[in-house]
């Protein structure tokens, strides 16, 4: 390749990456050549203006049509684009609490690699998100694994974060490796890593034979995603490495991973499974693959619900509590996929949107609690009403919205997903009741918080001091979690106008 | 004032009231008190304005309002897929409204023996207030829902935290039994929107009118039937209908007078409300071929409540299975699916809200003064308290049905009306109102001339502030039982729509 043709891409499409690529390198250097007792906090806003500069930049690109370069393997399009966003917005609500963690061995030492790994992890994502190649996706997989492995073990001396770090890695191998896997026997058959040109070979698929491994590779590359998104059967890492991490990192994994895992996941199963069709004669020859397997994600999007909500109902450590909730939240979204509907992208989207809020928002509140101390009953929350009104209503606004209580984005998203569920035909009644069944459950655990915090006496009345990247967060992400409740259709028009229904997905 | 404005404004006006509470100091208990019952006046001056504005012969219609609120998907163009915020009153819904504010205002005076957190209490108090509001006036399902959740939430915390002694299971009692409740409400709702692309309760009726209406995916018969066998099921748990009703027994003694005034009072009307409304108005046909089954449940829950309310020792117990009792006169209004019957049931309704508030205050004075309300331990009560226990004495008897008072009519329409379709099950109906004379004069009898096993020197009858809730709610009885028309007028304009989605 000459620099000709090097520089005659369209290198602006990728402008959002190259400004996060860029800060990540600064930071690094500067933190490799600062002075020891230099106070790497600046970093982290540092940062944390890289990744608005990167949103701005991408608001900038917003009414650019979909663009491929690099020969077809990154590609921005309309649902990279909203992807991104959500996947900003997340990165930058982390990086706000990660400048105000503090734990109680200090971390001094590693504070700049902290807020490093988090843009590089961010990074990964976005490449997820806009790949148009087996390849690119994967490397850029692997970058935001790897950056979350690290991030996972970040508290040296702290031995559950040891912990956590080395069954997320074992669990991610294996994930890894069994998404790969699949991958190549798609590649096998249609000879093109590229997803765009699978499409059409796909389509004109002749031979029946072809089509048991397609439905195997399938469920090799959902099931290894399965691990991103912390959903059944690659769920079990999530409790561990959720209570091991710190705070921050937790959010991050809760958040930007699933967020990624899931734009992943939607750009593989439509643009190759659902061109696929199921077989070569008759009726089976006009329905996609996808729908044909639609039970199968049905099933583990059912189970993950149950097992999230059921667990959750007997945890007592309150990152664990969130780690069950958060599968429990990627099994709501998992019912968006199973049902295909004219509404998915829309329920994914929204629903990717409310919960990065609220989600963020409570770990927020979560890291102001647990602390220093390390002590993560949910005890602490104990009267919390009574040493902190504003906290603990802000803490409230969080649950109810996670438990989708009418007023609150969570309401809306469930409502949105609930209806995908029951207007394709056949509906997804069974789907449907188990969400709702499973939702209701939910209510223990969520409003167990809420006893703790509202009807409990507190232990002491120590007052609690709030740093400033952690209010401007909370007061974001309530701000957020109500006006998506209230005027949902703020998120939705946007949408609309913007991204006009992803049309340019197949394109 | 501009009518475009008149029913948000009665809907949300408590929120002024949580707002100017949000700015108080917390510690300043009378301020807080009386902004808190300051903040349920504006509803109830509106709500009787269109009151009578309605009955001076003005045209509902123009209080409705309606504003884009949210579109899914990309179908707006095709109006599917929207909810709009719309509001709206008809004859039934305007009674309630009315019924709302009146309990609601009183309920905040009965809040003077709320001892802690005025603050929180008061704010989550007109919440509440909101949300029972809303439900009432919501034009289109999912506002309905989303108003019928918000009252869901301040009652946990009314519950759990200005209860009794085992509050906090009640709490989560009523939180699990309402949670599964509007679950499957949830459920009929959300079918009905994703399959009709509308939420609208009148396009909805419509549209369930006709054979094979044009919808984005088809409702078929069978479907019509379990949405409303589930719509039985979510409405069924707020009423409510035995089995389901355990948790509201705990409510009932665990939960503070003032606020066991609003649930007894307002919340378990929605019950009543969403199958009239939803049950009838949405699915007549389907109503009909249910409506043995809705008298039988109704005469289960008026015998065992009656039963069972005999032999409590507990005066609060006997209210509460009092309610269930009572509100089996409603299921068997319901059930008859004639005039008589459903107006009966209407009846009930608003004459049930006005007496179970009247004895729920009542139980809120003498608890403040001597902490029990076990029957045995309160006896002689006419000795010392003789205001107190005559108008104890006046709720029971409205209660249990004597001529004059409220209670009476509305038993008298919902018999009558299901006399004339199944007279056997009416008869055995007929016991109910014997046992509920029986306990009710039981166990008021046994409170106010019973044994005495206290002094009741130094104990002060009714104080001037107590007087307004009584009186109000007595006059409201007595003028129910003796110029019926006051309500049945309002409520002819719905009836006939009911009766004629009925098929006449």
């Amino acid at each position: 390749m000459d620099l000709e043709t090097l520089l005659s891409y369209d290198w602006g499409v990728m402008a959002p990456e190259f400004i996060i690529l860029g800060v990540a390198t600064i930071l690094s250097i500067v933190d490799l050549f600062a002075p020891k007792h230099f106070n790497r906090r600046i970093l982290g806003w540092i940062g944390l203006a890289g990744i608005l500069a990167a949103l701005a930049s991408l608001f900038n690109l917003a009414g650019l049509e979909a663009t491929s370069i690099l020969y077809e393997t990154f590609r921005l399009d309309s649902f990279a684009k909203a992807f991104k966003i959500l996947l900003l917005i997340g990165s930058a609500l982390v990086m706000l609490i990660a400048i105000s963690y503090e734990p109680k061995e200090g971390m001094q030492e590693y504070k700049g690699e902290f807020y490093y790994l988090f843009l590089t992890g961010l990074l990964g994502a976005m490449m997820m998100s806009s790949s148009g190649d087996l390849i690119t996706l994967f490397v850029g997989l692997e970058l935001l694994t790897i950056s979350s492995w690290i991030l996972a073990g970040i508290r040296k001396k702290h031995l559950p974060s040891n912990e956590s770090a080395m069954k997320y890695v074992v669990n991610g191998g294996i994930s890894t490796a069994i998404t790969l896997f699949g991958m190549s026997y798609v590649y096998g058959i249609t000879g093109t890593t590229n997803l765009m040109e699978m499409g059409p070979t796909l389509a004109q698929l002749a031979n029946s034979q072809y089509l048991y491994i397609l439905a195997l590779s399938f469920f090799m590359i959902f099931i290894g995603l399965s691990f991103k998104l912390a959903t059944a059967p690659f769920h079990m890492w999530a409790p561990d490495v959720y209570q091991g991490a710190a705070t921050p990192v937790t959010a991050f994994l809760s958040v930007v991973s699933k967020t990624a895992g899931f734009a992943l996941l939607v750009r593989i199963i439509i643009v190759v499974y659902l061109s696929t069709p199921a077989g070569t004669s008759g009726l089976s020859a006009m329905t996609p693959l996808l729908v044909s397997l639609q039970d199968y994600i049905a099933f583990l999007a059912g189970a993950t619900m149950i097992i999230g909500n059921v667990v959750a109902l007997r945890q007592r450590n309150i990152k664990r509590l969130f780690a069950y909730s958060s599968i429990a939240h990627a099994g709501y979204l998992l019912v968006a996929v199973t049902a295909l509907s004219a509404f998915m992208f829309d329920a994914l989207w929204f629903y990717l949107g409310a919960y990065l809020f609220m989600n963020v928002g409570a770990f927020a509140v979560i890291q102001i609690m647990t602390g220093s101390s390390d002590r993560e009953d949910i005890g602490e929350f104990a009267g919390l009403y009574k040493r902190s009104p504003i906290l603990a209503v802000s803490m409230a606004v969080f649950i109810l919205s996670l438990a989708g209580i009418p007023g609150t984005a969570g309401f809306i998203g469930k409502l949105n997903i609930f209806m995908g569920a029951l207007i394709t035909e056949p509906a997804h009644y069974v789907l449907a009741a188990v969400m709702i069944a499973t939702t209701v459950v939910s209510y223990f655990y969520y409003f167990g918080i809420l006893t703790q915090m509202f009807f409990r006496p507190a232990a002491s009345m120590e007052k609690i001091n709030i740093p400033i990247g952690l209010v401007i967060a909370i007061i974001i992400s309530v701000a957020a979690t109500i006006l998506f409740g209230i005027l949902p259709n703020i998120g939705f028009d946007f949408l609309h106008t913007n991204f006009n229904g992803f049309v340019d997905l197949l394109q | 004032m501009n009518e475009a404005y008149f029913l948000s404004i009665l809907v949300f006006s408590p929120l002024l009231g949580i707002i100017i509470l949000a700015l108080l100091p917390k510690n300043s208990e009378t301020l807080i008190k009386f902004i808190g019952f300051l903040a349920t006046v504006p509803t109830l001056v509106l709500s009787l304005i269109a009151f009578f504005q309605y009955r001076g012969g003005a045209d509902l219609n123009r209080y409705d309002v309606k504003a884009d609120w949210i579109h899914f998907g990309d179908f707006a163009e095709m109006g599917l897929f929207k909810i709009d915020y719309e509001l709206g009153l008809n004859g039934l819904s305007l009674v309630l409204i009315v019924l709302t504010a009146i309990v609601s205002s009183l309920a905040a005076i009965a809040s003077v023996h709320i001892k802690s957190e005025w603050k929180g209490y008061f704010m989550l108090f007109l919440l509440l207030e909101i949300g029972m509001l809303g439900v009432f006036a919501a034009e289109n399902l999912i506002l309905f829902f989303i108003f019928f959740e918000i009252t869901m939430i301040p009652m946990f915390f009314l519950i759990g935290k200005w209860g009794y002694f085992e509050k906090e299971k009640a709490a989560y009692s009523y939180l699990i039994y309402n949670g599964l409740g509007s679950a499957v409400l949830l459920i009929v709702i959300v079918i009905l929107f994703a399959r009709a692309g509308t939420s609208n309760i009148e396009a909805l009726a419509q549209l369930m009118a006709v054979e094979n209406p044009n919808t984005p995916a088809p409702i078929s018969e069978s479907l019509k039937f379990g949405l409303l066998i589930s719509l039985l099921i979510a409405f069924g748990v707020k009423l409510p209908i035995f089995p389901l009703h355990t948790w509201m027994l705990r409510v009932h003694v665990q939960a503070p007078p003032s606020i066991v005034m609003i649930h007894s009072g307002i919340l378990l009307k929605i019950g009543a409300f969403g199958l009239i409304r939803f049950g009838m108005g949405i699915f007549p046909e389907q109503f009909q071929s249910l409506a043995g089954l809705l008298a039988v449940l109704g005469v289960i829950n008026l015998l065992y409540g009656a039963f069972l309310a005999w032999i409590q020792k507990d005066f609060k117990m006997v209210l509460a299975y009092s309610s269930i009792s009572h509100m089996g006169i409603v299921l068997i209004g319901l059930g008859a699916m004639n005039e008589a019957g459903i107006q009966g049931a209407i009846f009930q309704v608003v004459s049930h809200g006005l007496i179970s508030a009247l004895l729920f205050f009542l139980v809120g004075i003498f608890y403040e003064r001597f902490h029990t309300s076990t029957i045995s331990s309160l006896g002689g009560m006419a000795k010392g308290m003789p205001i107190t226990a005559g108008f104890l004495l006046a709720g029971a008897l409205a209660s249990l049905g004597l001529p004059g008072m409220s209670g009476f009519v509305s038993e008298f329409m919902a018999f009558l009306g299901l006399f004339g379709e199944m007279p056997v099950l009416a008869a055995i109906g007929c016991i109910g109102i014997i046992m509920t004379a029986v306990y009710l004069l039981r166990a008021v009898l046994g409170m106010t001339y019973g044994k005495a096993h206290r002094e009741f020197a130094g104990i002060t009858d009714m104080k001037s502030v107590e007087y307004v809730p009584v009186l109000v709610l007595t006059a409201l009885i007595v003028l129910i039982g003796v110029y019926p028309s006051v309500l049945s007028e309002t409520l002819q304009a719905t009836l006939e729509t009911i009766m004629l989605g009925l098929g006449g």
